[in-house]
C-alpha cells in the first residue's frame, strides 16, 4: 500500500514558552516553519494539502477516515478507480472568514486532495461513506475473492 | 494588538491521573467590529465531548473525541487519538458574560464579543 505523505497542520507558534518539545521537535519546527508553509505553497511534490488519514483492515471490510473538520458533506467528494480511492475537496474561505480580519490562521483553507491504494480489491457497488463530528468514513466491504478463505483438504 | 493570547499551558498543575496527551487543535481567529471569532479544529468532538470554560479571562477548550471504534487492524494512522486541549488568555476588552460556542461537524466556533465600551462608535459633532 502506497500513500502520499501528509504534513502535519502547523500547530504551533514561535514562542520562547513553547510547551515542553524536545529541541529536536524545536528544529524540525523552525524547519518546518521556514519551508514547509513554501513548499505547500506550491504544492510541493503532490496535489494539495491533505486531511489526516486512518486505514483499518478486518476481513470483510476496508474502512478509510479522514479528519475534514468543518465542511459540509457536498463539499466533499469520493472516487474510487483501479484500486485507488480518491478522497478530495475544498476547504472554502466562508463569509466570517471575509468579514473580518485574521490574526491567527492555522486552518488550511485551501484544496485537498489524498489518495489511498487499497490493500484488497473491494465491490465498488457496496460502498459507503458517512461524515460525522468532522470525520470521514468510508467503509469498502471488500469483493469475494479478495476475503479470506479456508480450503478443505480431503482425505483419501 | 494580541486580543486573545495564547497562554503557556505546561505551567499549569494537573493531578498525577493527569498525563494525559493532549493535541493541540488549529485555530483560526478573526476580528470584526462585534469581537472576534475563533475556530478550533477538532475533528471526531461532538458536543457531548466538549468542554468550553472561562476562568478569570482564560479561556479554555478541551475537546475528548468521541470516534466510534472501527472493527479489524489498523493499517495506517497519521491521526492522533489524544484528546485535543487549548488555553487562551483573553483581553479584558471581550466581554466574558456573552462568549457563545457552537460546535459543528468538528470545527468549534467560539463568539467572542468586544464589550460595548471598546467597539467603535460615531461621535456626534454637536
Amino acid at each position: 500500500m502506497t500513500l502520499t505523505r501528509w504534513h502535519k497542520p502547523q500547530n504551533w507558534t514561535l514562542s520562547p514558552f513553547r510547551s515542553a518539545s524536545t529541541l529536536r521537535d524545536e528544529v524540525d519546527q523552525l524547519f518546518d516553519y521556514a519551508f514547509g508553509q513554501a513548499l505547500r505553497a506550491q504544492n510541493f511534490g503532490r496535489g494539495a494539502a491533505g486531511p489526516a488519514l486512518e486505514v483499518f483492515e478486518d476481513k470483510d471490510n476496508i474502512t478509510v477516515r479522514a479528519e475534514l473538520p468543518g465542511l459540509k458533506k457536498e463539499e466533499i467528494q469520493i472516487n474510487l478507480q483501479d484500486g485507488i480511492l480518491a478522497i478530495s475537496g475544498e476547504r472554502r474561505r466562508d463569509e466570517k472568514q471575509n468579514a473580518g480580519q485574521g490574526f491567527r490562521s492555522e486552518r488550511l483553507l485551501t484544496r485537498f486532495h489524498r489518495t489511498v491504494s487499497l490493500p484488497a480489491e473491494v465491490n465498488p457497488e457496496t460502498i459507503k461513506a458517512t461524515y460525522t463530528d468532522g470525520i470521514l468514513a468510508v467503509t469498502l466491504p471488500k469483493s469475494e475473492k479478495a476475503k479470506p478463505r479456508q480450503i478443505p483438504i480431503s482425505v483419501n | 494588538m494580541n486580543a486573545v493570547a495564547e497562554k503557556e499551558t505546561q505551567t499549569e498543575v494537573q493531578p498525577a491521573s493527569a498525563e494525559r496527551e493532549y493535541v493541540t487543535p488549529g485555530v483560526s481567529i478573526i476580528e470584526t467590529d462585534q469581537g472576534y471569532v475563533l475556530e478550533a479544529e477538532m475533528p471526531g468532538v461532538n458536543k457531548q465531548g466538549l468542554t468550553v470554560s472561562l476562568e478569570a479571562n482564560v479561556l479554555t477548550l478541551e475537546g475528548r473525541r468521541q470516534t466510534a471504534q472501527v472493527p479489524g487492524t489498523l493499517l495506517y494512522r497519521e491521526s492522533s487519538n489524544a484528546d485535543f486541549r487549548r488555553v487562551f488568555e483573553l483581553d479584558p476588552e471581550i466581554d466574558g458574560a456573552r462568549i457563545s460556542a457552537r460546535i459543528e461537524q468538528g470545527l468549534l466556533t467560539v463568539q467572542l464579543p468586544k464589550a460595548e465600551k471598546v467597539k467603535p462608535r460615531k461621535i456626534e459633532v454637536a
